[in-house]
């Protein structure tokens, strides 16, 4: 939101009235769903960054952890105990806390993973843009390749050869920054075509021409066009990539290349408790799964209102 | 015609090239063959007697070489765990994966099309509202949680589906398939529907909107113009251009869809390529993880070709016989 | 009894912000055989007008008063079925650009053939027959090639004389021509108003010519309208509208053509540019740009007889008077 709203405004003084008055603005004012899902969204980057002072215990403490504990049901049940609302995992951990520091793990990922696509997307659309030529063919040529084998692809097989290579010991100390770096780098062609497509429709306006010929420097007054421009389909792609990301994480989680049992995310806390729901045992997987929806249903949805609002050209494909 | 196919060949090389350099690279930095010949009882130097005997120590492009030689023969080395060609072991479990696969782009197919199309054509009914929440809401839900959610309902609770396995397979023209018999179609239909839920929501949106920006072009406004029927501006100008971003959406797709056999078939437990490459994985089952690359690699060249062969098929711009 | 009848016609777009009337009170009537021009800016509201003539306008607009009538039957009662018997084969439109005007995956001949099956009860091979005789009509060469040619395999032009072609196929009564020459090339541009020209008078079709270009509403129609925001401020003869234009708008738009201003004079403008639909102001919509403007244009002027011409302006008679002063002026 901020960041939009200083694109939309470029003066300082006048920049809050501005976005008071933005089209932006109001319609987010008119938009039920979009507020609500706005407010879900803080709500759980809150719970998110205030995790250790929310959550009653520390799953990553062992001292704190008793397997004597471990499968009861949530506090309203029956065999509840009051305090553990959510209930207990396998392990005995406090399922409300780990779901708080789950989701932190998750925001994370799909955060950082997110921020290293279009660091790479947006400086390998820049250069194929402007380059042009046989360098432009061969980005893109390799980000048609890239998409072809699908994240999932790509994930499971690094994941699952670096795992065989490295024993699992070491994977699960790693696996955080390896979840990042694949599903980081796997994406990054959304964000290079939409850039290099501004670009390109950049290139062709003639203010570039005008500099040129008045011997100024074309380069640096475009990208001050470029970027302002690529701001809305940036915004609408992350927020998308951002929930994509989460659910890539959760399902490499579930196969078991994902996030260690240990430092659970929310995709492997649901895997966790997926061999004991049949037993009954159903809240391990119910719990976390209901806050993973969430989370990525209200990213979608301010997704798809975000590109209703800014109408952005996406790159199609 | 004849264009097209050296383009696609030179692109199947160039793709198998890059897929066998990695496999290579997996085999030579992950498997150890002297483990699985000779175990731990033997010295060292009678280690590096045969590793000079088997090439293990020659340069990285003599055992490529070799590798490819072997690999373009169809000699993928020997599954550690099998103890057989792993080769013949991943492509006796390529039916039941071709199963699900095929099984699930039916559903996609079958439900994206009509439901993009009347949501594109009658935006403000309520069905076409339904259908739109149901897809945000289907893209919103990891695939494994709809396949839980399905077990737990239909073989758990309603007891109609069985939860695992790929049942009895019969044969349809000599081919190895669960559609062949009523046991093999029940346990087909959970897989397939998890399978298909992935994409399905991804579908019905792309189509909606592709066809909601063809209802606004001159060319339908034109037709209208003319005095032709709905259901042949809708179902014939309006559909043939609406598919084709649709089809190479598909194209990109099907490698999305490989990925996620993987995961369906763990979770049902069907005895396919995918559950068997994680096993593999877990097993450090070398030759069988090279298999397993290069067979979803051979499987992406063919399904890419069929794909722009359509495509070519639908777009008259595209030039598939003949001419530039 | 006159071949089309547009009587108070009315069209509304209802946007979040409340309904914008695109049109307002239009009124004419048009004979067998009849070619009249329809001159204007572009968002003056002419392809809205014909589009609204084949209830054709897309959502969120709709016909919110008024009536068409084709041969004395109002279209505005007729169900779709009906309107469709209407559309392509009693009254034809041809659009403005060509390369968006065919559908890309069908080839010429299916788009043709589609819409002779579509109004006649006869065989693929009889209508083939009739669409290769109607491309030889707008001089294509080699037209049996082109029926199974797709559209982006022509140029331009040849794609214009196929569109022009497509509305010839059912012999209608009525063609609406929506700036058909604007997308093409200027030295085509002749060509094609010349052929049009030459086929309504030879198979006596009433056209609708929807342009910006005076100079093509000249050469081929016989009466004009002029619209400003919606509404017809001017209609009459063609050749006295551009000899003798009495409304201040028409007058400017004929001063900014080239031919029309005397060599090494500035061309003149017609000050500020049409405000947009939910900012007209208050009675004649072009009083904020017009030189006459007084107190009495705060009220919508109604139409007033001058010469030939309907002229919906309150100060006609001063600005006649003017020019005849100005004459005589000029001959003392």
């Amino acid at each position: 939101m901020t960041q939009t709203s200083s694109a939309l405004a470029d003066e300082a003084p006048t920049m809050m009235q501005r976005f008071v008055k933005s089209h932006f603005w109001h319609s987010f004012k008119i938009d039920r769903v979009a507020q609500l899902s706005f407010m879900v969204f803080v709500a759980y980057i809150l719970m998110a960054l205030l995790a250790p002072l929310l959550a009653p215990f520390d799953p990553y403490d062992p001292a704190s952890i008793d397997i004597m504990n471990s499968e009861l049901p949530p506090s309203w049940q029956e065999e509840g105990e009051s305090d553990f609302w959510l209930g207990t995992d396998a392990q005995g951990r406090d399922l409300w806390s780990t779901i708080l520091y789950g989701t932190r793990v998750s925001l994370t990922i799909g955060i950082c993973a997110v921020l290293l696509q279009a660091l790479l997307g947006i400086c390998i659309g820049l250069v194929a843009g402007y380059v042009g030529g046989k360098v432009d063919s061969l980005l893109m040529r390799m980000a048609d390749v890239q998409l072809s084998f699908s994240t999932m692809m790509v994930a499971i097989v690094v994941l699952a050869v670096f795992q065989a290579t490295f024993g699992t010991q070491l994977y699960q100390d790693l696996a955080m920054v390896m979840l990042i770096l694949v599903i980081g780098i796997a994406e990054w062609p959304q964000y290079a075509r939409t850039v290099r497509a501004s670009v390109l429709a950049e290139k062709e306006k003639e203010y570039v021409d005008a500099a040129r010929v008045m011997g100024l420097r074309a380069p640096r007054i475009m990208f001050r066009h470029i970027l302002p421009n690529t701001l809305s389909p940036i915004l609408v792609i992350s927020t998308v990539q951002v929930a994509n990301a989460i659910i890539s994480e959760a399902a490499l989680s579930f196969l078991g290349l994902g996030m260690p049992v240990s430092q659970p995310s929310l995709g492997s806390l649901i895997s966790s408790g997926f061999e004991f729901i049949f037993s009954g045992i159903w809240w391990i997987t119910v719990i976390p799964g209901v806050v993973l929806v969430v989370l990525v249903l209200v990213m979608n949805l301010l997704g798809d209102w975000l590109r209703d609002v800014l109408n952005p050209k996406l790159y199609k494909g | 015609m004849f264009a097209f196919l050296i383009k696609r060949l030179a692109q199947a090389i160039v793709v198998m090239f890059v897929i066998s350099i990695i496999s290579f690279s997996i085999q030579d930095n992950l498997g150890d063959p002297l483990r699985e010949l000779v175990g731990q009882s033997v010295s060292e130097e009678e280690r590096q007697a045969l590793r000079d005997e088997l090439g293990l120590n020659d340069p990285f492009l003599e055992r490529y070489l070799r590798f490819a030689e072997n690999a373009v023969q169809g000699d993928l080395g020997t599954s550690y765990f099998f103890k057989e060609p792993a080769l013949q072991v991943i492509l006796a479990k390529l039916p039941a994966t071709l199963d699900l696969v095929f099984g699930a782009t039916i559903i996609i197919i079958g439900f994206s099309v009509p439901l993009g199309v009347y949501a594109a054509i009658k935006p403000r009914s309520l069905l076409s509202k339904l259908v739109m929440g149901f897809s945000t809401v289907g893209i919103s839900i990891p695939v494994f949680l709809t396949a839980i959610g399905l077990i737990y309902l239909f073989s758990i609770e309603l007891g109609w589906m069985p939860s695992y396995g790929r049942g009895e397979a019969g044969h349809i023209f000599g081919w190895d398939t669960a559609f062949a018999t009523t046991d093999g179609l029940i346990h087909l239909v959970l897989p397939c529907i998890t399978l298909a839920s992935i994409m399905l929501p991804l579908f019905i949106r792309l189509i909606r909107s592709e066809m909601m920006e063809v209802l606004q072009s001159e060319y339908v406004k034109f037709a209208r113009a003319k005095g032709l029927s709905p259901t042949r501006i809708y179902f014939l100008h309006a559909l043939k251009n609406t598919m084709l971003p649709v089809i190479t959406v598909g194209g990109v797709q099907i490698g999305t869809m490989v990925a996620y056999t993987i995961l369906t078939e763990t979770v049902f437990q069907w005895p396919g390529m995918g559950f068997l490459f994680l096993e593999a994985v877990n097993r450090v089952d070398t030759p069988l993880i090279v298999a397993y690359l290069i067979v979803v690699g051979a499987i992406f060249v063919i399904t890419n070709t069929i794909v722009d062969l359509i495509y070519g098929l639908v777009n008259p711009t595209v030039k598939l016989f003949g001419g530039k | 009894m006159a071949l089309l009848d547009v009587k108070n016609l009315e069209v509304s777009f209802g946007l979040r912000s409340g309904a914008v009337k695109a049109l307002r009170d239009i009124n004419f009537s048009l004979e067998r055989g009849e070619r009249i021009g329809v001159v204007g800016e572009s968002g003056a509201g002419k392809s809205v007008l014909g589009f609204s003539i084949l209830n054709l306008i897309s959502q969120p607009g709709r016909i919110s008063a008024g009536d068409v009538r084709f041969e004395g039957k109002s279209l505005q009662n007729l169900n779709d079925k009906d309107m469709r018997t209407i559309r392509g084969n009693r009254i034809a439109m041809i659009f403005q650009d060509p390369m968006m005007t065919l559908n890309p995956v069908l080839t010429i001949g299916d788009q043709m053939i589609e819409c002779l099956l579509a109004h006649r009860q006869i065989s693929k091979a009889a209508a083939r027959k009739i669409a290769l005789q109607k491309l030889m009509q707008v001089q294509i060469p080699s037209p049996e090639t082109r029926l199974d040619q797709y559209p982006h395999e022509l140029s331009g032009g040849m794609r214009q004389r196929i569109v022009i072609a497509i509305g010839l196929l059912m012999d209608p009564d009525l063609i609406i021509a929506d700036e058909p020459t604007t997308a093409l090339d200027v030295t085509i541009q002749a060509e094609i108003m010349e052929l049009m020209l030459e086929l309504c008078e030879r198979n006596n079709v009433a056209l609708i010519l929807i342009t910006h270009d005076l100079g093509v509403v000249s050469q081929v129609t016989q009466r004009t309208m002029v619209m400003y925001a919606g509404r017809v401020i001017e209609q009459g003869p063609t050749n006295e509208i551009i000899n003798d234009a009495q409304h201040p708008y028409t007058q400017g738009l004929i001063n900014a053509l080239p031919q029309m201003g005397v060599r090494g004079e500035r061309l003149q403008q017609i000050r500020g540019s049409m405000p947009s639909l939910q900012a007209i102001p208050k009675g004649c919509a072009f009083s904020n740009r017009c030189d006459y403007a007084s107190e009495r244009c705060r009220v919508i002027p109604e139409f007033t007889r001058s010469g030939g011409c309907l002229v919906a302006c309150h100060m006609v008679e001063e600005l006649v008077a003017q020019s005849e002063n100005k004459a005589q002026d000029g001959g003392a």
